[in-house]
Parts: structure tokens; C-alpha cells; sequence
């Protein structure tokens, strides 16, 4: 189980996260709701060990991540999908894939995992040898979930993939994330989309302006009048 | 052919050694987008350290020695001076390699007692040969064959290995490469490691041929190299070598256009146009920057989605 607690964080002064307590159970996806500025990026980012927290602590199963540097981390098995997909444009597909798998040593397991990615995203598989930035927003997504799950992950991280993308595409890449879920990964989902993201998560939390002032089942969260009004628009 | 042929052969050969150091420039610039202005000065360093231990030491032994502690020089200049940088607004890191470059003069100066020191001779390198009736040490033909020969080695290492694979996605994404587990300092301190290196190889061959180094030996082709980078496009490999060769070449044809033309008949007495060669290249700067910034190989500007 990966646990955070107490963790502050801030940008030269800024508070960016106020003290926020996080549990992502074993096999379960969660997600993190809230508004533009909440925390929700920077909460990620302080897991994967981009930024260093003021004081708190993030553990794994028991262990200290906090201090950790960021390849170790991903050793450790959490791995980030970053915002707007960020993969190399000036690679093929099938090298974004390969530089995924970069700390790993073992050649038949990576094109093993290679395979996988292609049985789960056939889409990446026709384009093999496209560089990577003449993919459309939605392939451009499933290459860097791709990529990550390429790392072998245990947990894994992703900000905001639905950004930008058509509706279909977005209910395409949830229904992929809620695949790897089933076999078996610990997925922590951090979305604008709230509807979507709650829809899938086992536990939600709702994140402002550096707080968590809610958490709970995700189709409880669905239901709330707070979170209705504010974040589903209804 | 006969009166021009000397010249294009010294130019093909200066070309070559200017590519060497290019391409320390150009890769620098790709993945910290910063002009290592102390560049060319590794280079006069590299020099002098063949001259002081060559003169205890045979020259076989002496040619790895220069290598390896030429790149170790290197990689402690971006340890010490660049690195504690790393978030510093780019204005800092440059001027922090302005430092670094007048740092390296200076010490040169202190060393050397701002005497001129002789480079000693390579016994492979400085023999003359002759090529189509034209005589030249043979360093002149030495040069292009391991210029295209090293870029080459090059170019496979970058393509085709696992760091070659994380120099470029470094200089795409700094975070994104962090996120994949790749340790930025580590595949920066390589691209000083090779630029250093190849700059060494550059200082064996073009001091083989002009015979003195002194503390300023570095800053003329320093500034050229790095001429030639940006006309062929700075953070492109291929550009740099081009561009390089270019600029050899046309410079060398210049220094030799009286005696071209007077032997040809088309002038009676000299204009003094040797004078011009230098102006020419930067002249190209110029004229590249206000006609094609981005060089003739200039990166694309990919827009971030």
C-alpha cells in the first residue's frame, strides 16, 4: 500500500499541499479530484520524487520514499504517466516503448512486455516504426501509458489522460486503465474529469486548495451534493 | 588544379579538425542548451598537456595520457562549474563558462610563463607525403579519414546504444527522462566526457600541424568550431560537420586566392585578400543568423501538446 502522510509542500513559499493523508490500497484504482491549483499534479509529483516535500512522509509497503532519488523510486515499482503525455517526438514508437523499460536489464522480459503493450494498444502496434510525435493525442496516450507500464510497475500514476482528448477516446483509455487494473496493477488516477474518474475509482478523494476535504467510494462520491455541485456541474 | 590543390587539402584538414571540436559544442548545446564558451580552451589545454609530458614521457604513451585527462578535465569543469547550476536561469551557467574559459587561459599563462611551447612532434603525423604532386605532412590526410571515421562511431553510439538513447531523450525532456529512471547528471557528464575527447583527438591533429601552443591557442578555433556549429544548425551533429568542412575549406581557399590568381594569370600582384579569411566565417555568422537562424540542419521547433 502506498501511504502519505502529513505531506506539505511548497513551491518558494507557496503552500502548494497543506498537510494532505493518502492511502492507495493494493489493486485498487484511486483518484484524486479537484479543481486547477489544488495539488493534485504536485501531489504526484511529490511521490515520484520530482519535487522534495517540506515535511511528511510517502511510504511503500512500509518504506521510506521520501528522499529517495527518482530511479529508485520507479525500481521500487511507482511510476508516473505525466500530464500531456509527454512522449519523445523524435522517437519511434517502438523506441518510446524500449526507453520505458530503461532501468530493466532483462532483454526476453522487456520484449515480452513489448508484446503485451501491443495486445493491449494494437493501435501502437501498426505503428511500430511512426515517430512518436506524429501520432494523434490519443495514441500519443496510449504510447505513454505504454511506456510506463513498460518499467513493470506496481503503482501507477497518471495525470490527467483524458486532457485534450475526444469524449470517445477518453472513455477508450478508461476502459484500458480499468483493464490493467484487472490485472492487477494499483492505479492512482488524478483527473479534471470527475465524472469519468469516479466513475471507475474504488476510493476518491477531493482535493482544495491543497486539502483533502473529502474521501470516500467513488459512486458514493458520485452522489454527493458538494461534489455534484462543484465538480460534475450538475 | 595544381596552385589550388594545396589549399583544399589544408582546408579539408583544418575542416576536420574544426568538426572534432564542433561537435563538443553542438552536443553541449543539444542537451543543456548552453555555449560552452570554455570549449576551445579544453582544447589549448589539451595541447599543453602533450607538451609537458611528452617531454619526460615516449610519445605512445603519451597520446592516451593527453586523451584521458583531457576528458577528465572536462568532466570536472561541468562537476565544479556547471552542474551546481542546473536550475540557475541559463544566463548564469554561461557566464559561468565565460569564467571557466578565462580560468583555463589564465592558469595556461601562469604555466607556460607566456612563453610559446613547442608541440612535439608526432613522428606518424608530421612525415611529409605527397598526394597528386601536391607535398603535405600527412596529418593533412590523416585528419578527414578520422573525422568522418570518429563522427561516424558517433553517430551509431547515439542512434543505436542504451545512453545514445538517453542523450536524446534528455535533450528532448529533461523530466520526462527523469520520469524513465535515466540519471540526467550521469548522461551530461558523458556528453562533456565525449565532447572533451573528441576536442583532444582535434588538438593532436591540428597542433601537429601549427607546431606552438600558446594560452590563447584555443580561442581562434574555438570561435570558429563554433561558427561552424551554428551555420550547420547548433545541436545537430551532421550540421556541425558540414558546416565545419565548409568553413575550412572556403577559409583556406581565401588564404591562397592571391597566389591562385596570380599563377593563373588573372592578376599581376597581390590584393592581400589572405587577410579576408578570417573575416569571412564571421561574416557567415552573421550572414546565417539573419538569414537562416536555426543553421542549414537547425533542430525543428517541436510546439509541446
Amino acid at each position: 500500500m502506498l501511504k502519505i502522510t502529513d505531506l506539505h509542500v511548497a513551491y518558494g513559499g507557496i503552500k502548494a499541499l497543506r498537510g494532505i493523508d493518502l492511502e492507495v490500497p493494493e489493486g485498487k484504482i484511486v483518484t484524486l479530484i479537484g479543481a486547477n491549483g489544488a495539488g493534485k499534479s504536485t501531489t504526484l509529483r511529490a511521490i515520484s520524487g520530482l519535487v522534495t516535500p517540506v515535511q511528511g512522509s510517502i511510504t511503500y509497503n512500509g518504506k521510506q520514499l521520501l528522499g529517495m532519488p527518482i530511479n529508485k523510486i520507479i525500481e521500487e515499482g511507482i511510476v508516473m504517466v505525466p500530464e500531456g503525455r509527454r512522449v519523445f517526438p523524435d522517437m519511434s514508437v517502438l523506441e518510446n516503448l524500449k526507453i520505458g523499460a530503461y532501468l530493466r536489464k532483462d532483454k526476453a522480459g522487456i520484449a515480452e512486455d513489448i508484446e503485451w503493450v501491443y495486445t493491449l494498444f494494437p493501435r501502437l502496434k501498426e505503428r511500430n516504426w511512426q515517430m512518436a510525435g506524429t501520432l494523434s493525442g490519443g495514441e500519443q496516450q496510449m504510447l505513454a501509458v505504454g511506456r510506463a507500464l513498460l518499467s513493470r510497475p506496481k503503482v501507477l500514476m497518471m495525470d490527467e489522460p483524458s486532457l485534450g482528448l475526444a469524449p470517445l477516446i477518453v472513455r477508450d483509455i478508461f476502459s484500458i486503465i480499468k483493464e490493467i487494473n484487472k490485472q492487477g496493477m494499483t492505479i492512482l488516477l488524478i483527473e479534471q474529469n470527475a465524472n469519468m474518474a469516479l466513475h471507475v475509482a474504488d476510493i476518491g478523494y477531493v482535493l482544495e486548495t491543497g486539502n483533502i476535504t473529502l474521501k470516500g467510494p467513488g459512486k458514493e462520491l458520485l452522489r454527493d451534493e458538494n461534489v455534484k455541485r462543484a465538480y460534475l456541474g450538475h | 588544379m595544381q596552385t589550388v590543390l594545396p589549399y583544399l587539402l589544408s582546408g579539408i584538414s583544418v575542416g576536420g579538425q574544426y568538426a572534432l571540436i564542433a561537435i563538443g559544442y553542438t552536443m553541449v548545446y543539444g542537451i543543456l542548451r548552453l555555449i560552452n564558451f570554455a570549449h576551445g580552451d579544453v582544447f589549448m589545454v589539451a595541447g599543453l598537456v602533450m607538451v609537458y609530458l611528452s617531454a619526460s614521457l615516449p610519445i605512445y604513451v603519451v597520446i592516451p595520457l593527453v586523451l584521458a585527462i583531457t576528458v577528465t578535465i572536462g568532466f570536472i569543469i561541468e562537476r565544479a562549474a556547471y552542474s551546481p547550476l542546473r536550475s540557475a536561469p541559463r544566463m548564469s551557467i554561461m557566464i559561468s563558462a565565460i569564467g571557466v574559459s578565462y580560468l583555463l587561459q589564465n592558469l595556461a599563462l601562469y604555466i607556460t610563463g607566456g612563453m610559446n611551447q613547442m608541440y612535439p612532434n608526432i613522428p606518424f603525423f608530421t612525415e611529409s607525403v605527397s598526394i597528386f604532386g601536391a607535398t603535405t605532412k600527412r596529418v593533412t590526410l590523416v585528419t578527414p579519414i578520422l573525422t568522418v571515421v570518429l563522427v561516424v562511431v558517433l553517430v551509431w553510439l547515439i542512434k543505436n546504444t542504451k545512453i545514445g538513447m538517453a542523450m536524446r531523450s534528455v535533450a528532448t525532456d529533461y523530466e520526462t527522462s527523469q520520469l524513465m529512471g535515466i540519471k540526467i547528471n550521469s548522461v551530461i557528464s558523458f556528453t562533456f566526457i565525449i565532447g572533451s575527447f573528441l576536442a583532444a583527438v582535434a588538438s593532436l591533429l591540428y597542433f601537429s600541424n601549427y607546431t606552438t601552443v600558446i594560452p590563447t591557442s584555443g580561442a581562434m578555433p574555438g570561435l570558429k568550431a563554433f561558427v561552424a556549429a551554428v551555420f550547420g544548425g547548433i545541436g545537430s551533429i551532421p550540421g556541425a560537420v558540414i558546416g565545419a568542412f565548409t568553413i575550412g575549406i572556403c577559409e583556406n581557399l581565401i588564404k591562397g586566392l592571391d597566389s591562385i590568381l596570380i599563377q593563373t594569370g588573372i592578376i599581376q600582384q597581390g590584393l592581400g585578400l589572405t587577410t579576408f579569411s578570417d573575416a569571412f566565417t564571421f561574416a557567415l555568422l552573421i550572414v546565417i543568423l539573419v538569414v537562416k537562424p536555426t543553421g542549414i540542419f537547425g533542430e525543428k521547433v517541436t510546439d509541446k501538446v
